[in-house]
C-alpha cells in the first residue's frame, strides 16, 4: 500500500471545496437542529437550490457571479418560507417528513425534462465559471505547500468559501449569545413554555429556518464553484452526510459543524484510499470497487456509535447532554 | 431578601413528615394534624400579613356566574369536549380585578382545560371571552401573554438545557435583543440585558433559587421547577397571572413565603387566578373562590361562604375537611392519641 499517497490525498480533502461547502451546510443545520430543534432532513434541497440558482442565473440570464449568489440566497429564503408556513406550526416530526419530501421534489424538478432549457435535466450544468474566475484577486500560477497545491483559481474558490464559513461562524456566534438565540434555544427545549411568555414562536422558527437554509444554499454554491451541478448529487443521502458531519462535531456548538465537516471528509477520503488498497493487497475478500463503497458502511456504523455513545458530538458539552430526555 | 425574613407563622406546629402533595388524595389532604380548623390562624402555611382586602367583589349575592364590580376577565358560554365528555361547559364567569381568585374542584373537573382555553393553548368548541374588555377568543397564546395575561402549567415546562438565569431572562418582555437583526449588535441591547438580569436575580432570590442560577433547569427538583416556572412568568410583568397548582410539591416553609409573595403581587396591582387543592391555602389567600365540577361552575363566593356550601362539601371537600386524617382513618382519637 502506498501510504504516502493515501495520506496525501486524505490531507488534501481538508481544503476541498466540498469540505468547505459541507462546513456551511452543517452550520446551517446547526442553527436548525442544534439551536432551534428543527428536524430539517431536506438540506440537500437547499444546497440544490443554491447550486442551481447560481448556475442558471449565470448561464440562462447572464448575471454576474455575485448577483447569481444573491439569487441562490433568495431561492433559499423562498424555499424556507414555503416549507415553513405549513409545517412550523406542527410537531417537529412533521417538519422532518415534509423536508425530506420537499428536497426530493426540488431535485426531481431540476432533473425532469420539463425544464431542460434551463436545467439541462439529468446531465446537469457546467461552464458557468467565467464570471467568478474573472473576479479572482489572487496572483496567477500554481502554488501552495504539502498536499495543498492548487492553481490560483483553485485557491480563489477555496478562499472565498472559507471567508463565507468565517462570516457564518461569526453570525452564528453573535446570534446565539444574544437574547434572540436564547429564545431559539428556549423553543428547542419547550415551545409552549416560550409561547406562554409572549414570544411569537412561529416567527422565530421561520427566521431560524431561513438563516440555516441560506447557509445551506451557500454551501451548495461553494461546492459548485469549481465544478459542475449534477442533479444526482442532491440525493437524500447528501442530507444525511451533512447530518453526520454535524453530529460528529457537535450539533449545538459554534465550531462543531466546521470540525465535523473536516473530519467527515478526511475519514471518507482515508477510507476511499485505504479500503481499495487493502482489497488489492488481498486483506479484504472483495474487489477494489466494492471495498471503496464499503466506506459508506463504515461511516454509517461510525454515526450510529457516535449517536449512541457521544450524542453531544466531539465539541459538545457532556453536561448539557446528560439532560436529554 | 424581605420575604424570607418574615417571622414564622403564628403558633407553628410540628412540620409535616411529608411536605409533598399528592393530587390523587384531594379530600384527605388537609395538611393538618389534629387542630381545630375553624380558626384559621394555626396553619403552617399561613401568610404572615393581612390578606383579604375586600369581600365585596361581586355585584350580587354569591352564585355561579355572578357579576363582578370590576372584572378583568369575562367569559361566556365556553365549552370544550373531548370525545363524548364535556370537559368544560362554563355559562358565565367573571374574574375580579386586583384580587386573588381560587379555582377549585375535583380531579378532572376541567380546571386545567379552562386555563388552556383562556390562555389560548387550546381552542374551545364555542365561547367568547375578553380580557380587559378586549376579546381574546381565537387569539394565539403568545399574543394573549403579550397583553398581560400569563399562565403557568400544572405539569411544569422547564427549559431543560437553559440555565435557571437564562430561563428567567427569557421571560422579560420587549427585549430589543430578541429581534433578529438587532441581536447581532450587542451594544443595542446590553444595557437592557443588565436591567433584566438584575430583576431576574432579585426574583430568584425571592424564590430561593439564587444559588441555582447557573445550573441547567433540568438539574432542578420537582418543587424547584414549580418555583422557577412561577418566577419566570412573573418576569413578564403580567397584569393577570393564571397559576395551575403553583404550590404543588413546594415545602411548607417556602409555601409560606410564596403566599406572601402572591399577596404582594396583589398589592402591586396584579390579579391572580390559581388552581389549588390545598384548602388551607385557598382559605388564607383567596378573596374569591370558584368551584368547578364536571366542567361547570357549581359555586362561587368568598372562601368562608363557599366552603360551607353543602353542595361544595359533597362534590369536592368531603365532610371531614376539618378533621384530623388520623381520626378519619380511626388510627387516632379526637385528642390526637394513637389508638391502633
Ligand atoms: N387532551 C385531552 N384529551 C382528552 N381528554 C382530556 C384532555 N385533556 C383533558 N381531558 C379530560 O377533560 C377532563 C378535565 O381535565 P382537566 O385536566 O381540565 O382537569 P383538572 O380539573 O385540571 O384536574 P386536576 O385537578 O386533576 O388537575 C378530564 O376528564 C380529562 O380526562
Ligand atoms: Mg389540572
Amino acid at each position: 500500500m502506498d501510504w504516502g499517497q493515501i495520506l496525501n490525498n486524505t490531507a488534501s480533502f481538508i481544503l476541498s471545496a466540498e469540505t468547505i461547502g459541507f462546513m456551511l451546510a452543517a452550520i446551517g443545520l446547526a442553527i436548525h437542529f442544534g439551536y432551534a430543534g428543527l428536524l430539517n432532513f431536506g438540506m440537500a434541497g437547499f444546497m440544490a437550490i443554491g447550486a442551481y440558482g447560481y448556475a442558471i442565473s449565470i448561464l440562462s440570464f447572464g448575471l454576474p457571479w455575485w448577483a447569481a449568489m444573491g439569487v441562490s440566497v433568495l431561492g433559499a429564503v423562498v424555499f424556507a418560507v414555503v416549507l415553513g408556513i405549513p409545517t412550523l406550526r406542527l410537531r417537529a416530526d412533521y417538519l422532518a417528513i415534509v423536508t425530506i419530501a420537499a428536497a426530493e421534489i426540488v431535485r426531481l424538478l431540476f432533473q425532469t425534462q420539463l425544464f431542460d432549457r434551463w436545467t439541462n435535466s439529468a446531465d446537469g450544468l457546467g461552464g458557468y465559471h467565467e464570471s467568478f474566475r474573472a473576479a479572482n484577486p489572487l496572483p496567477a500560477g500554481t502554488y501552495g505547500w504539502g498536499p495543498w497545491y492548487y492553481t490560483d483559481q483553485g485557491w480563489w474558490a477555496r478562499v472565498f468559501g472559507l471567508v463565507l464559513v468565517a462570516v457564518a461562524v461569526l453570525v452564528v456566534w453573535l446570534l446565539m449569545r444574544s437574547p434572540w438565540g436564547r429564545v431559539l434555544k428556549g423553543i428547542r427545549e419547550d415551545e409552549d413554555a416560550v409561547r406562554s411568555l409572549g414570544k411569537n414562536v412561529f416567527l422565530y422558527k421561520m427566521q431560524a429556518l431561513i438563516i440555516g437554509g441560506v447557509m445551506g444554499a451557500l454551501g451548495g454554491v461553494v461546492i459548485a464553484l469549481p465544478s459542475a451541478v449534477i442533479p444526482q448529487y442532491y440525493l437524500p443521502s447528501l442530507t444525511f452526510f451533512v447530518w453526520t458531519a454535524l453530529l460528529l462535531g457537535g450539533a449545538a456548538t459554534i465550531f462543531g459543524p466546521v470540525l465535523g465537516a473536516v473530519l467527515y471528509w478526511v475519514l471518507m477520503a482515508f477510507l476511499a484510499g485505504v479500503l481499495p488498497a487493502m482489497a488489492n493487497a488481498g486483506y479484504l475478500p472483495m474487489t477494489a470497487t466494492q471495498a471503496g463503497n464499503l466506506r459508506f458502511v463504515v461511516v454509517g456504523v461510525a454515526l450510529m456509535l457516535l449517536v449512541a455513545f457521544r450524542p453531544q458530538g466531539i465539541l459538545g458539552s457532556k453536561k448539557e447532554m446528560t439532560f436529554v430526555k | 431578601m424581605s420575604s424570607n425574613e418574615h417571622p414564622a407563622a403564628p403558633s407553628p406546629r410540628e412540620p409535616q413528615e411529608d411536605g409533598h402533595r399528592d393530587d390523587a388524595e384531594v379530600t384527605d389532604h388537609t395538611g393538618d394534624f389534629g387542630d381545630d380548623r375553624s380558626s384559621g390562624d394555626t396553619l403552617d402555611v399561613a401568610p404572615t400579613h393581612e390578606v383579604h382586602t375586600s369581600h365585596d367583589l361581586a355585584t350580587g349575592p354569591p352564585a355561579p356566574g355572578v357579576g363582578k364590580k370590576d372584572p378583568i376577565l369575562v367569559a361566556d358560554h365556553i365549552s370544550r369536549s373531548f370525545g363524548g365528555i364535556k370537559a368544560v361547559d362554563v355559562e358565565h364567569l367573571e374574574i375580579p380585578r386586583n384580587a386573588i381568585t381560587a379555582l377549585i374542584g375535583p380531579n378532572g373537573a376541567g380546571k386545567t382545560t379552562l386555563f388552556n382555553l383562556l390562555s389560548g393553548f387550546d381552542q374551545p368548541d364555542s365561547g367568547e371571552w375578553s380580557f380587559n374588555g378586549r376579546s381574546l377568543a381565537g387569539i394565539p397564546a403568545w399574543k394573549a401573554a403579550r397583553r398581560g395575561q400569563v399562565r403557568t402549567f400544572q405539569l411544569t415546562k422547564v427549559l431543560q438545557r437553559l440555565t435557571v438565569l437564562e430561563s428567567m431572562k427569557l421571560g422579560a418582555t420587549g427585549q430589543t435583543g430578541e429581534r433578529m437583526l438587532a441581536s447581532i449588535f450587542p451594544f443595542l441591547w446590553r444595557a437592557q440585558e443588565k436591567d433584566i438580569e438584575a430583576r431576574a436575580l432579585e426574583l430568584l432570590q425571592k424564590f430561593k433559587l439564587y444559588d441555582k442560577r447557573a445550573d441547567y433547569s433540568a438539574a432542578l427538583s420537582g418543587g424547584q421547577r414549580k418555583l422557577l416556572e412561577m418566577a419566570r412568568a412573573l418576569m413578564t410583568d403580567p397584569e393577570f397571572v393564571l397559576l395551575d397548582e403553583p404550590m404543588a410539591g413546594v415545602n411548607p416553609a417556602l409555601v409560606q413565603s410564596l403566599l406572601d409573595h402572591v399577596i404582594d403581587l396583589k398589592s402591586e396591582g396584579m390579579t391572580v387566578l390559581f388552581v389549588e387543592h390545598d384548602m388551607h391555602m385557598v382559605r388564607h389567600i383567596a378573596d374569591w373562590v370558584v368551584v368547578m365540577a364536571e366542567g361547570r361552575i357549581v359555586a362561587e363566593g368568598p372562601p368562608d361562604v363557599v366552603m360551607s356550601d353543602p353542595a361544595v362539601v359533597d362534590a369536592y371537600l368531603g365532610s371531614h375537611l376539618d378533621q384530623d386524617i388520623g381520626v378519619i382513618t380511626g388510627r387516632y382519637d379526637e385528642e390526637g392519641n394513637r389508638i391502633s
